[in-house]
């Protein structure tokens, strides 16, 4: 176990640097006049323009050019320092504030997803067939289909324009009930997907062999379900929802989008709507290693719950 | 035929010339969407404290599926029990609430099954799988279940069980992990053991092993045990009685000596026939031509007569009953004595 931690830390050193270099790359490569970005409709003086290409060594030219910002960009990484973002913000400051938010969406919609998403799943697998079963089938479906740039202006409009039950946008520091509709909406793919891996993952262990052992023993049916079939059933959905736990963390820029809610996500789209090269890559950065340490609890809480999985 | 059962604890209720289990004309089927598959369809056996009997009969002809309804966990639907009774100490099991049917199971009647591997729960010890039982059967303290459960476990013979009890079943060998399943069907003193191919999935080595080791536990704990098996050599030195089965229905009925010696109907000569021999050379193998028959189209009158050597119209028209023929023994045959004078020969 430990080394399998050991060389999976490796590997996302290795991940880290490769998918930082190719966003750097990508962000870069599609710009075209970073200066007059930054500055957006206002003139350029000559001097302003000459201290900015010496600040971000836009002189350099070429791909030696572009390793040379890109080794400059990653020295100051490794210190901590996300650098600023075009606007002269610090781009640590800007996540610090948009974090908390991202987060705080992230636990509602994860919330929903297990409270609802699992329950109704494990209800609908001992039921197969039934009409629970069956309803929840075509809601999952409905709910998968419809996209979510689609479903949140639906929400946000009846529930939040119209029935006035939420407020139909969060603002600068949402409170967690604004963020509640956003964190349903938001959590409803999760929970349409737990739901069914429940369903099917309850509905096979009930066939399972030990689960007619446990009957030979005499156990009640409650215990049996509870118990034996829950805690294998469990396994695949568990590492489901780690997986989505990191989605959810790296913001939904949909969804944060259309509730105007300034989270990390809300402010990844801003960076680059205005071509903010820093803002974007150091984002994307903070949200690899998010991703990538997410996974990896997720291995190895894939080996607590399953005693047969051991890695070598 | 057996040595007769005195049992320590207070003596069983059952009936004077009752016996300890038995089922009566039991009809299951399975209704599926493809249709009604006739899975079982009159069978008949009994079981006597302290006696083994062998159950044998190839996949499919209803051996475990009785098993099964005898210990009220056959997964209904698709299986419904037609009709029947299944008396054990002189009460039908099949008229009782599930409630007092599953008091029975484990602590009346327990089952051990095949494939020891998928039949344990794979996420949790082994010892807490055994100590389960006696938790939540009899009430138990953690310490008394794992004190007890190491005594069980040391029973079946695995080495140095204390140390063991926390290991998962996917850690055990084949051996250890069925010494397991039987150690937890002891758990609370049964009084009938079903044993459902419990070799089947073993060693030859390993089989033995187990074969011994049921054969003294039954013999030790004075219980009754259902051999269920399709393997004629496990059931020569441990078995009392034989009850072979094809199609649903117990065709041949005797005990072990008589049945070896001369079987009474064509299916059992057909397995007898088809066993390899180190004393006869050089001569093919002899089969039982055909396959086993869908159980959703039963062939009429007798289901074996479109395998069978002794066939004739009365096969194809007429349901054979159970002849007697003396000493206990019964066949499902219109030629039986015939079948047993050719056999005997």
């Amino acid at each position: 176990m430990f080394r399998f931690i050991l060389r999976r830390l490796l590997q996302m050193v290795l991940a880290f640097f490769g998918t930082t270099l190719i966003v750097y790359a990508l962000m870069f490569a599609g710009q075209g006049d970073p200066i007059q970005a930054l500055a957006g409709e206002r003139p350029v003086t000559a001097a302003q323009r000459a201290y900015l290409t010496q600040k971000y060594h836009l002189d350099q030219t070429g791909v030696g050019g572009f390793f040379y910002r890109y080794l400059d960009y990653v020295k100051n990484l490794l210190q901590g320092d996300l650098g600023q973002s075009l606007t002269g913000r610090q781009i640590g400051d800007i996540l610090q504030q948009a974090w908390p938010v991202t987060v705080r969406l992230a636990l509602i919609a994860l919330a929903v997803a297990i409270v609802f998403g699992v329950t109704a799943g494990v209800i609908a697998g001992i039921r197969r067939a039934s009409i629970f079963d069956n309803s929840t089938l075509v809601l999952t479906l409905l709910v998968l289909g419809i996209p979510t740039i689609v479903l949140a202006p639906i929400a946000q409009y009846f529930l939040g324009v119209k029935w006035q039950l939420f407020p139909p946008t969060a603002g600068a520091q949402p409170s967690l009930y604004a963020l509640l509709l956003p964190g349903i909406v938001l959590g409803s793919l999760s929970l349409a997907t737990a739901l069914r891996l429940t369903r099917t993952s309850v509905a096979e262990n009930l066939r399972a062999d030990y689960v007619r052992t446990a009957r030979s023993k005499g156990l009640v049916k409650r215990r049996i379900v509870s118990v034996h079939v829950l805690r294998n059933s469990l396994i695949p959905v568990v590492t489901f929802l780690g997986v989505e736990l990191g989605n959810l963390m790296s913001g939904a820029i949909i969804t944060e989008g259309v509730f105007n809610i300034p989270g990390v996500g809300f402010n990844l789209f801003r960076g680059i709507r205005t071509e903010d090269g820093p803002l974007v890559v150091g984002i994307v950065s903070v949200l690899v290693v998010v991703y990538l340490v997410s996974n990896l609890v997720v291995d190895v809480l894939y080996a607590v719950l399953d005693p047969r999985i051991r890695y070598e | 035929m057996t040595q007769s059962a005195v049992r320590p604890t207070p003596a069983s209720p059952t009936p004077p010339g009752g016996h300890l289990l038995e089922v009566r004309d039991l009809h299951v089927e399975f209704r599926t969407t493809e249709g009604v598959a006739r899975v079982i369809n009159g069978v008949t056996y009994h079981l006597d404290a302290g006696e083994t009997l062998a159950v044998l009969g190839e996949s499919g002809s209803g051996k475990s599926v009785t098993a099964q309804a005898i210990m009220g966990i056959l997964d209904t639907p698709p299986a419904h029990v037609r009709s029947g009774q299944i008396l054990y100490q002189g009460r039908d099991l099949l008229t009782q609430s599930e409630e007092q049917r599953r008091q029975v199971r484990g602590k009346e009647i327990a089952m051990i099954f095949q494939d020891a591997l998928s039949a344990l729960n794979p996420v949790f010890p082994v010892g807490w799988q055994i100590g389960e039982t006696l938790r939540q059967r009899e009430g138990m303290s953690r310490a008394d279940a794992r004190r007890r459960t190491v005594e069980l476990m040391d029973l079946v013979k695995i080495p140095a069980a204390a140390k063991r009890l926390g290991d998962y079943p996917h850690q055990f060998s084949g051996g250890m992990r069925q010494r397991v399943m039987i150690a937890m069907a002891l758990a609370l003193d049964p009084k009938v053991l079903i044993a459902d191919e419990p070799t089947t999935a073993l060693d030859v080595t390993v089989q033995a092993q187990i074969m011994d080791l049921l054969a003294d536990l039954r013999r030790d704990l004075n219980m009754a045990m259902i051999l269920i098996t399709h393997d004629l050599g496990v059931v020569a030195g441990v078995a009392d009685r034989i009850a072979v089965m094809y199609a649903g229905r117990i065709v041949e009925h005797a005990d072990v000596r008589s049945l070896y010696r001369a079987p009474a109907h064509p299916y059992t000569k057909g397995l007898l026939e088809s066993i390899p021999r180190l004393d006869v050379r050089g001569q093919a193998l002899s089969t039982i031509k055909g396959l086993p028959p869908n159980l959703m189209r039963i062939p009429s009158g007798c289901p074996f007569h479109p395998r069978c050597p002794y066939v004739q119209q009365v096969c194809v028209d007429v349901v054979p009953h159970d002849l007697v023929l003396g000493d206990g023994r019964t066949s499902a045959c219109h030629f039986a004595q015939e079948v047993r004078d050719d056999s005997a020969r």
